[in-house]
């Protein structure tokens, strides 16, 4: 134990090595917007505006009539138009959608997470890498939903009590 | 220790407080010793390698099908990433960590130091003036608390790659949402947590095996029960410690 011993010293060394490559992963992959592991290789981008986005994270799917076509790769928001900037990535194979196709935000089940929904226009022309979707739907915020429920059911009450 | 039973948990707790203070008087000096501190961080880290990587792979597999079971009854399947990584990080990995360290290397611990009581290796050490606590008992007891915190960064690591692989590859859970969520909703607080907890366990692991091994009937049948002390009250050590730092987290 007093000679030098090679082996055990590559070992230690290996297992620190590993043991704080784990920890770097752990503190600096996971917590808030770590690099993204996936790399979108062959994919374009097309950028669509929202007005609100709801919780929407990077990395969320895009799909069409419910088939993963690509990812959202950021999420921003315009300082001019105060509008939320979504970037689409989707994957090359699928070139050919139609230029005023609309995308919509949308919820898996009723408490699942947010993804892009893109529904096919009618346009002989096809979206490619920069443009922009031009027709979109926001994300559903329950709250506000109830809120225009609640308002509308008191308008009521307060037409009913103007009749009599 | 063979006193009835209150006298004797409350002598037993304040002999393994007094050896704690003991070892961390010796704890600075014993760095003298690197090469043996070494020695220590391997036999109880990188040898325990395998073992923690094929546990953490199985139970992060586990997490992935049992959350996605659980998951997909309230359409929510791709919170997924979050249930695994978080349940990993907080919970399963610094605990099943510690359990599994008791079990490989600290009974390894206890029957060394044991039999080196037992064979009068330790009264020898003292008779040449050498502190035994300094040179034998505080590198295990560095090695264990430098071995077990990476230990379980390295199990959360592969567990939560296991709860990728039956997530996303068998269950066929978006990977996309797999991950977005996860690093949507784990917090670097979280981590933190974990690390914590862990570097406690490996305090307390590595306390009681080397406290039973130095305190052992210097008999083969003392070495023997000593061992098997190290294992239960470090599990139970272990698991009480959890709900208390878990308490003091919320």
């Amino acid at each position: 134990m007093a000679r030098p011993n090679r082996a055990l010293e590559i070992g230690t060394g290996l297992f620190v090595l590993l043991g704080f490559a784990a920890l770097a992963f752990l503190t600096t992959q996971l917590p808030g917007s770590g690099i993204q592991l996936r790399q979108s290789g062959s994919a374009y981008r097309v950028a669509a505006h929202f007005d609100n986005v709801g919780d929407l994270k990077v990395g969320a799917p895009v799909s069409m009539a419910g088939v993963r076509i690509g990812n959202v790769e950021s999420v921003r928001i315009d300082a001019r138009e105060y509008k939320a900037v979504v970037e689409l990535a989707i994957d090359a194979q699928y070139s050919q959608i139609p230029d005023d196709s609309d995308a919509a935000i949308q919820t898996a089940g009723l408490l699942g997470a947010k993804y892009v929904g893109v529904t096919a226009g009618g346009s002989e022309t096809f979206l490619k890498s920069g443009s922009q979707i031009q027709f979109t739907q926001s994300a559903l915020v329950l709250e506000n939903l109830i809120n225009k429920l609640f308002a509308s059911i008191a308008g009521k009450d307060d037409k009913d009590d103007t009749d009599k | 220790m063979l006193s009835r039973w209150p006298a004797g948990a409350l002598l037993k707790l304040g002999a393994v407080t007094l050896f704690l203070l003991r070892i961390f008087a010796q704890c600075l000096p014993a760095l003298r010793y690197r090469r043996e501190v070494v020695q220590q961080i391997y036999n109880a880290g990188a040898r325990s390698l395998i073992i923690v990587m094929l546990c953490g792979l199985f139970i992060g597999m586990v997490l992935g099908l049992q959350g996605y079971d659980l998951l997909q009854r309230f359409g929510s399947e791709s919170s997924l990433g979050v249930v695994a990584a978080l349940g990993l990080i907080k919970e399963l990995g610094p605990v099943v960590t510690a359990l599994l360290f008791a079990g490989r290397a600290g009974t390894s611990l206890t029957s060394e130091i044991g039999l080196m009581r037992a064979t009068d290796q330790l009264t020898a050490m003292e008779m040449m003036a050498v502190d035994p606590v300094r040179r034998v008992v505080a590198p295990r007891f560095i090695g264990g608390i430098i071995a077990v915190p990476l230990l379980t960064a390295i199990f959360s690591c592969i567990g939560i790659f296991g709860a990728q692989l039956v997530g996303v590859g068998l269950m066929g859970v978006e990977s996309g949402s797999f991950w977005s969520q996860m690093q949507g909703s784990v917090q670097l607080s979280d981590v933190n947590e974990g690390l914590i907890k862990s570097i406690c366990f490996g305090v307390a692991c590595s306390l009681m095996a080397v406290y039973e091994g130095f305190h052992a009937e210097p008999t083969a049948a003392g070495v023997g029960l000593a061992t098997t002390r190290t294992v239960v009250s470090s599990a139970v050590l272990t698991l009480v410690i959890d709900y208390m730092l878990t308490a003091a987290f919320l």
